[in-house]
C-alpha cells in the first residue's frame, strides 16, 4: 500500500468515526485545511518532475477529492442526526387546543329579510324603508282607518305625548303599512316594494312581544288583481320555504286599507312535533295557519296619496318576519328573539358567509 | 260572538252539519275561532230511575239507592242529597264517568262501608245549572236509560265566529244566517214582525235634544209587568252565547241585541221623574254605569237623562239607577240610533267597553228601529204580562237608503275572477241588495261597510270563493332581475356580515328603554305616553343600552366573554317635530379578550384598543380611507375620559365612537370589569362618489420597499397619530406607510416626554435608492417630525 493509499484508508475511517460537526470539522482543518496534511502534500507536487506529476498529480487529487467527499456525506449524516434529534426534543402534545377565535353571528330577523329581499328583488321589488315613529295620519287616517274606526282601537297603539308641526299625533308604527304611503306619495307608479322593519304593540305575552317586525308588500299598476296577489304570494312562500308543495287558502277578510281583503292561510304538516310548512291543509295530520294579510289597495288609500284610483290599483301585503323564520327554521319563543342571549344567537344564528342567493337557494342548510 | 246552532238555525233553514257550518263560515269571511259541544263532556251520564231510597247504616245524612241506569240491572248508589227519594227519574253517572265541574273520574268505592256504583248527579256537577242542593229531578216521563244530554237539548254545539269590524250585521245570529244563506247553504227564514195593538199614547215624553249625537230616540211604556226569570229557551241561548241569564227584562234586550245586533235599553219607569231625554252631558256631569263605577261625562258625550240627571251613557251602558230589578212593575223601552263616531269617540274617552258600544260604533241598521220595538214588546208582554203603549218617535234615523253604481266586469279586473253578470246579479239579491237593469246597487239598511264597487267585488268573491281565483304571474322585466338595493341597504349588510366575521354576534335589541337608562346615556327626545312598562319606556339616543343589558344578562348567566353587536336606529326628534331616526351600529366586549391558556397564561381582558379595531375594520369595509380619520375626545360622558375617542371625517363630522365604558355607566348596567364598546354612525359615513366597477389602474412596484425606523422622544401630550401623519406627510411620494411599532416612558427618558418608535416604509419607484437619496428622505421625516417638538433619540 502507498503513503497515498494508506493516508486515504486512514482519513476515510477517521472521518466516518467522527461523532460530531465538531469532530469532522477538525477533521477538515487537519486534513484539507491550510495546514492540512493533504493539503502539505498537494504542495510537494511543485517540486516535482513532469514525469512525477504525471503519476502523483491524479492521486494526489483523487485523495483530496474523496477526502472532501467523505467530509461533505458526513456532515450532510451528521446534521440530518442532529436535525431529527432537535425535532424529537421539540415534540408537543397536539391534542392540545389551539388559540380561540370568537365566532360571530347574523341574527335570524336580518338573515331572514336579506332572504325575503332576495326572493322579491327577483319579481322586481325594491326595498322600501319608513321611520319607526309615525304620525296618526299615516299610520291610521290615510290608509282609511279614521280615528273614531273600531279598527284604530284594536291596534293596541303606542303614543307619545307629542304632535309633529302639522298637529299629528306622533306613534310608534303598529304596522310597515305607512311605508306604502310614504311609497305613494313620493313615487310615480308603476311600484313595487317590500317594506321590512320593526313594529309595535302594546301588547306582551307567551306569542306577543311589544317590539317585533313585519314585512309589507305593494304593487300598484294598471291592470293588477287578486289572481296576481294569489300568484306573487304563493311564488314568495315557495322561494322562501324552497318547497314546490306549498299550498295556500284564501280566505275572505277585513283590513280596512284593502278592499276587497283577504287573509291567507298556509298548509302545513306536523313533523317531530312541529309544524313544517307544505302540503294541502286539510290532509291527514295537516292543518292551516294564517300567515299573512292581504288585499287590493282600496280606492280611498290610493285617493289619500293623490293617485288616481280609476287609473292605479294594486295589491298589498303583510307578513311578520319573526314568524316566517320561527317557522322556516323551528325557533319556538318569540321572546328568545331580543334576548340578546348569546347561546341562544350562537345556535339560531347564521355565519355571517350564509349571504342568501338564488343560485344557492336563499335558505341556509345546516 | 258566540251562538248555538240550534239558535242559528231558528233563522236558517238548513240540514247542514256544525262542521259544513263552519267551513261555510270561513270560507265567505266569518272566521271561525271555535267549536264546543257542552254535550261532549256529558256522553256517559243517562237517565236513570231511582228504585228504592233507605237509610245508609253508618250515616245520618247519606241514604242508599237502589236505581235502575236503564238495562234493567240495579245497581246500589251512596247519596247525599236530601231530594232523592223512591221513584224520582234523575241522572246517574256510573264509574268511568268524569264530572264536568272538577273533573273528577267516578269510580266504584266504599263510602262509609257500602259500596256505590256511581253518583246521582246535580246540576251543579254537570254544569248545566247552579243548583246544587239537590240531584237532579226529571219528569216522569224522561226516557230511562237514555243519554241525558241528548234528551235535554244540551247537544247542541255553540261556534264561535270572529267578526271583522266592518261587519255590524254579523254581530247577531240572523246576520250570519243571512250571509251563509248567500253562500248556499240553506234558506234564511222570513222575519215576522208582530203587531201590537197599542192606541194608548206613551204616558211619558220622550225628546231628543241632540240630534247629532243621537238623530232617533224611540220609545213606549210596557206597564203591569212582572219581572221574573226569563223562559229555559232563552237562557240556554244567552249561555250559549256566554251570557249569564239576570232577568227576564234584561235578558230580553240581551237576547235581541245578539239576535239581531240591535241594542236597547229597558228603564223602571218608576226611577224616572219627567221627560227622557237625549242630550249633549254636561261637563262634570256624573253617571254611576251598571258596572258600578263613577264616570265624569263631558259636553261631547250624549247621554239619556231625565229632570233628575243622566241615566245612560247613550249607546253605551245604562246607568244602575234607572235599570229593571225585580220589583220593576212599568218599564220604558229606549230604541235609539246613536252616530256611530260619537260612540266611538265618548267609548275611547271613558275607556268603556260594551256589546252595546261594538255595536253602535259600527252602525246599527238604522231601518231596524220599529220593528225591534215591536219584536222585544211581544217578548216581554208574552214573559212578563202587561200592556204596551203606543211607540213614542223623536227625531228621524238618517236616511238609509245608497246606492252603487256597479260595473260587473269589475270582478274580473280587481277580483281576478270571471263570475257571469247573473251569477253576480243573484249573489247580491241574496245578500240584500237591490240591482237594476243599468247595474244601479241599492245597498241594504244593515250593510253600512259598502262603500263602492270594489265592496260588491268582495261580496261576489267570497260567495263564489277565493280559492276559485287563478294565480296569474306579474309581468316580469326582461333579461335577469335588475339590483334593486340601495347604496345604504348594501353598506349595512355589509356591515353586519364583517362584525358576524370578526367574531361578534348581532343582538335585536328594544327600541325602547328606562328612563333612567336612558338617562345614563345622554337622555332622549320620545318618551312614550302609555308605555307597556317603565323598562320600555324611552326611545334610545343610544345604540349601546340595549347591548349593554345584554352583555349583564349573559354574564349573569356565567358568560366568561361577550362580543355582541346590534345595527339599529337612534331615534331623534327633527325640527319639524318629526322622527330623526339614525342607524347606527354598536358594540360590546365584555369579559375576557382570550380566556386563561396553556399557552397563553392568564387571561387578557378587553380593552380599548379592541374596540377601536373593530371600528377601523368595520369602517375600512364601509370605503373609509380609516388612515385619513382624526382621533379627538368626545366621545361622551358614558366613557372613560382619558380611553375613549371619536374617529372624525373632518372636525365635525364623527363616524365613530369607541373606547372603555366608564365605571359609572357600567355599573348602571350591573356589570362589572373593564367593558369596551363603541358606536359607528353609519348615516354619516359619506357615500362612495362615482361608484362603479373599474379599480383604479395598479401594478405592484418591481422594486422591493424598504423600512427605516425612527425613534423620537415626544411630548406626552402628542398623539402618536399626529406623529406618524406628520412623518408619512413629509415625503408622499416615497413614504408609502409609517406606524408606530413601540413606546414607552420613562427609564433614561425626563418627566412628560414619551418615545415612540415609527417604521416607515419606502417604495422605490424606477430606480433603488442611494445612501445620498435615503439620508434626504431621514432628513425630511426628521424634520417633519421637530415641528411637532418630536427630537430624535441618539
Amino acid at each position: 500500500m502507498s503513503d497515498t493509499e494508506q493516508l486515504k484508508s486512514e482519513a476515510l475511517g477517521a472521518i466516518e468515526g467522527a461523532d460530531s460537526l465538531d469532530a469532522l470539522e477538525g477533521l477538515r482543518v487537519g486534513y484539507l485545511g491550510k495546514q492540512g496534511s493533504i493539503s502539505a502534500l498537494m504542495k510537494t507536487l511543485g517540486q516535482m518532475s513532469p514525469e512525477e506529476k504525471k503519476v502523483q498529480g491524479p492521486l494526489l487529487n483523487g485523495l483530496r477529492n474523496d477526502v472532501a467527499e467523505a467530509i461533505a456525506t458526513r456532515k450532510a449524516k451528521l446534521e440530518t442526526a442532529a436535525l431529527n434529534a432537535q425535532l424529537a426534543s421539540e415534540r408537543m402534545d397536539m391534542s392540545l387546543p389551539g388559540p380561540e377565535t370568537a365566532k360571530g353571528s347574523v341574527h335570524p330577523v336580518s338573515q331572514v329579510m336579506e332572504e325575503l329581499a332576495e326572493i322579491f328583488a327577483d319579481m322586481g321589488f325594491a326595498v322600501a324603508e319608513g321611520p319607526e315613529i309615525e304620525d296618526d295620519w299615516r299610520n291610521f287616517t290615510a290608509l282609511n282607518i279614521p280615528e273614531t274606526h273600531p279598527a284604530r282601537a284594536m291596534h293596541d297603539t303606542f303614543y307619545f305625548p307629542d304632535k309633529d308641526d302639522s298637529g299629528r299625533a306622533m306613534l310608534l308604527r303598529t304596522h310597515t303599512s305607512p311605508v306604502q304611503i310614504r311609497t305613494m306619495t313620493s313615487e310615480e307608479p308603476p311600484i313595487r316594494i317590500i317594506a321590512p322593519g320593526r313594529v309595535y304593540r302594546s301588547d306582551s305575552d307567551a306569542t306577543h312581544t311589544p317590539m317585533f317586525h313585519q314585512i309589507e308588500g305593494l304593487v300598484i299598476d294598471r291592470d293588477i288583481h287578486l289572481g296576481h296577489l294569489k300568484w306573487t304570494l304563493e311564488t314568495f312562500l315557495r322561494a322562501f320555504f324552497e318547497r314546490d308543495d306549498v299550498v295556500l287558502r284564501l280566505r275572505p277578510s277585513y283590513f280596512p286599507f284593502t278592499e276587497p281583503s283577504v287573509e291567507v292561510d298556509v298548509g302545513y304538516s306536523i313533523e317531530k312535533g312541529k309544524r313544517v310548512i307544505g302540503g294541502h291543509g286539510d290532509d291527514a295530520d295537516g292543518g292551516w295557519m294564517e300567515v299573512l294579510g292581504s288585499g287590493m289597495v282600496n280606492r280611498r288609500v290610493i285617493e289619500n296619496c293623490d293617485l288616481d284610483p280609476d287609473v292605479w290599483q294594486g295589491f298589498a301585503f303583510g307578513t311578520g318576519v319573526d314568524r316566517l323564520a320561527m317557522l322556516k327554521y323551528g325557533m319556538d319563543d318569540l321572546r328568545a328573539f331580543f334576548d340578546g342571549d348569546a347561546r341562544w344567537l350562537g345556535h339560531y344564528g347564521f355565519d355571517a358567509q350564509d349571504v342568501p342567493t338564488l343560485s344557492a337557494g336563499v335558505g341556509a342548510r345546516i | 260572538m258566540k251562538f248555538s246552532l240550534s239558535w242559528l238555525k231558528a233563522h236558517l233553514e238548513s240540514s247542514a252539519t256544525i262542521d259544513e257550518v263552519a267551513d261555510c263560515l270561513n270560507r265567505i269571511g266569518l272566521e271561525v275561532e271555535g267549536i264546543e259541544n257542552p254535550a261532549a263532556a256529558l256522553g256517559d251520564f243517562r237517565i236513570a230511575k231511582v228504585l228504592s231510597a233507605e237509610p245508609h247504616p253508618q250515616a245520618d245524612k247519606l241514604q242508599l239507592l237502589s236505581i235502575d241506569p236503564g238495562d234493567g240491572k240495579p245497581l246500589q248508589v251512596v247519596c247525599g242529597a236530601p231530594n232523592a227519594r223512591a221513584g224520582m227519574l234523575g241522572v246517574f253517572g256510573p264509574a268511568g264517568a268524569v264530572i264536568p265541574s272538577n273533573g273528577m273520574e267516578l269510580k266504584i268505592a266504599k263510602i262509609r262501608g257500602v259500596e256505590s256504583n256511581g253518583m246521582m248527579c246535580s246540576e251543579a256537577e254537570l254544569e248545566v245549572g247552579d243548583d246544587h242542593d239537590g240531584i237532579i229531578e226529571l219528569p216522569d216521563d224522561a226516557p230511562v236509560g237514555e243519554v241525558y244530554a241528548g234528551w235535554a237539548g244540551l247537544d247542541d254545539p255553540v261556534i264561535d265566529v270572529a267578526i271583522t269590524p266592518n261587519r255590524q250585521d254579523c254581530m247577531g245570529v240572523r246576520g250570519i244566517a243571512r250571509d251563509l244563506a248567500a253562500a248556499g247553504l240553506g234558506e234564511l227564514k222570513a222575519l215576522e214582525i208582530p203587531q201590537i195593538e197599542a192606541p194608548e199614547p206613551c204616558p211619558v215624553e220622550i225628546r231628543t235634544d241632540d240630534p247629532e249625537g243621537c238623530p232617533a230616540f224611540y220609545g213606549r211604556v210596557i206597564s203591569g209587568v212582572k219581572n221574573g226569570a226569563s223562559p229555559a229557551w232563552m237562557q240556554a241561548r244567552l249561555k250559549s252565547a256566554g251570557q249569564k241569564p239576570i232577568s227576564a227584562l234584561v235578558d230580553i234586550t240581551n237576547y235581541v241585541m245578539l239576535d239581531h245586533g240591535r241594542p236597547s235599553h229597558a228603564y223602571d219607569l218608576a226611577k224616572l221623574s219627567g221627560a227622557v231625554v237625549a242630550r249633549k252631558a254636561k261637563d262634570g256631569e256624573k253617571v254611576t254605569a251598571l258596572n258600578e263605577k263613577e264616570y265624569a261625562l263631558t259636553s261631547d258625550m250624549t247621554v239619556i237623562a231625565d229632570d233628575k240627571g243622566v241615566h245612560d251613557i247613550a249607546g253605551i251602558m245604562g246607568g244602575i239607577d234607572s235599570g229593571c230589578s225585580q220589583d220593576t212593575r212599568d218599564v220604558l223601552l229606549e230604541i235609539a240610533y246613536f252616530t256611530p263616531e260619537n260612540i266611538a269617540l265618548t267609548g275611547q274617552a271613558l275607556a268603556l267597553t260594551s256589546d252595546a258600544r261594538m255595536r253602535f260604533e259600527r252602525g246599527v241598521d238604522p231601518a231596524f228601529l220599529d220593528d225591534a220595538v215591536q219584536i222585544i214588546t211581544a217578548y216581554i208582554l208574552e214573559i212578563c204580562g202587561g200592556k204596551a203603549s203606543d211607540i213614542m218617535r223623536a227625531g228621524a234615523p238618517p236616511a238609509a237608503q245608497r246606492s252603487v253604481q256597479y260595473d260587473p266586469a269589475l270582478c274580473l279586473s280587481l277580483g281576478g275572477i270571471a263570475v257571469d253578470q247573473a251569477k253576480q246579479w243573484q249573489i247580491l239579491e241574496s245578500l240584500g241588495f237591490a240591482v237594476d237593469g243599468s247595474w244601479k246597487v241599492t245597498v241594504p239598511t244593515w250593510r253600512r261597510d259598502i262603500d263602492g264597487p270594489p265592496d260588491l267585488v268582495e261580496e261576489v268573491v267570497r260567495m263564489v270563493g277565493l280559492d276559485n281565483i287563478k294565480s296569474v304571474a306579474l309581468p316580469r322585466a326582461e333579461g335577469v332581475a335588475k339590483p334593486t338595493a340601495t347604496p345604504a341597504q348594501e353598506l349595512e349588510r355589509k356591515l353586519r356580515r364583517i362584525a358576524a366575521s370578526r367574531g361578534l354576534k348581532e343582538a335585536v335589541n328594544w327600541s325602547f328603554i328606562s328612563e333612567k337608562e336612558a338617562a345614563a346615556l345622554g337622555g332622549g327626545d320620545w318618551v312614550l305616553a302609555n308605555p307597556i312598562s317603565e323598562d320600555m319606556k324611552a326611545m334610545r339616543a343610544s345604540i349601546l343600552p340595549g347591548l349593554l343589558s345584554a352583555a349583564q344578562r349573559n354574564m349573569d348567566r356565567g358568560a366568561s366573554s361577550v362580543r355582541l353587536f346590534e345595527i339599529g336606529r337612534r331615534y331623534f326628534k327633527a325640527k319639524d317635530g318629526a322622527s330623526d331616526e339614525r342607524l347606527t351600529l354598536g358594540l360590546v366586549l365584555a369579559g375576557e379578550r382570550s380566556s386563561r391558556s396553556w399557552a397563553s397564561g392568564k387571561a387578557q381582558k378587553f380593552d380599548a384598543f379592541d374596540a377601536k379595531a373593530y371600528v377601523t375594520t368595520l369602517l375600512d369595509a364601509a370605503g373609509v380611507d380609516t388612515e385619513r380619520l382624526m382621533v379627538m375626545d368626545g366621545a361622551g360622558d358614558h366613557y372613560h375620559p382619558g380611553q375613549s375617542a371619536t374617529l372624525r371625517l373632518g372636525p365635525k363630522n364623527i363616524l365613530a365612537a369607541f373606547g372603555l365604558l366608564h365605571p359609572a355607566t357600567a355599573k348602571a348596567f350591573d356589570l362589572t370589569g373593564p367593558i369596551a364598546a363603541a358606536e359607528i354612525y353609519i348615516d354619516a359615513i359619506p357615500p362612495k362618489k362615482a361608484p362603479g366597477f373599474m379599480r383604479p389602474a395598479y401594478s405592484p412596484p418591481p422594486l422591493q420597499a424598504v423600512t427605516r425606523d425612527f425613534a423620537f422622544v415626544v411630548p406626552e401630550a402628542l398623539a402618536a397619530s399626529d406623529l406618524v401623519a406628520a412623518v408619512r406627510g413629509s415625503d408622499k411620494t416615497n413614504i408609502v406607510a409609517a406606524r408606530v411599532f413601540d413606546r414607552f416612558t420613562g427609564g433614561s427618558l425626563p418627566e412628560g416626554k414619551v418615545s415612540l418608535a415609527i417604521e416607515v416604509t419606502l417604495q422605490p419607484l424606477d430606480k433603488s435608492y442611494t445612501e445620498q437619496d435615503l439620508q434626504t428622505i431621514s432628513e425630511k421625516v426628521i424634520a417633519s417630525a421637530a415641528k411637532l417638538g418630536a427630537e430624535l433619540r441618539g
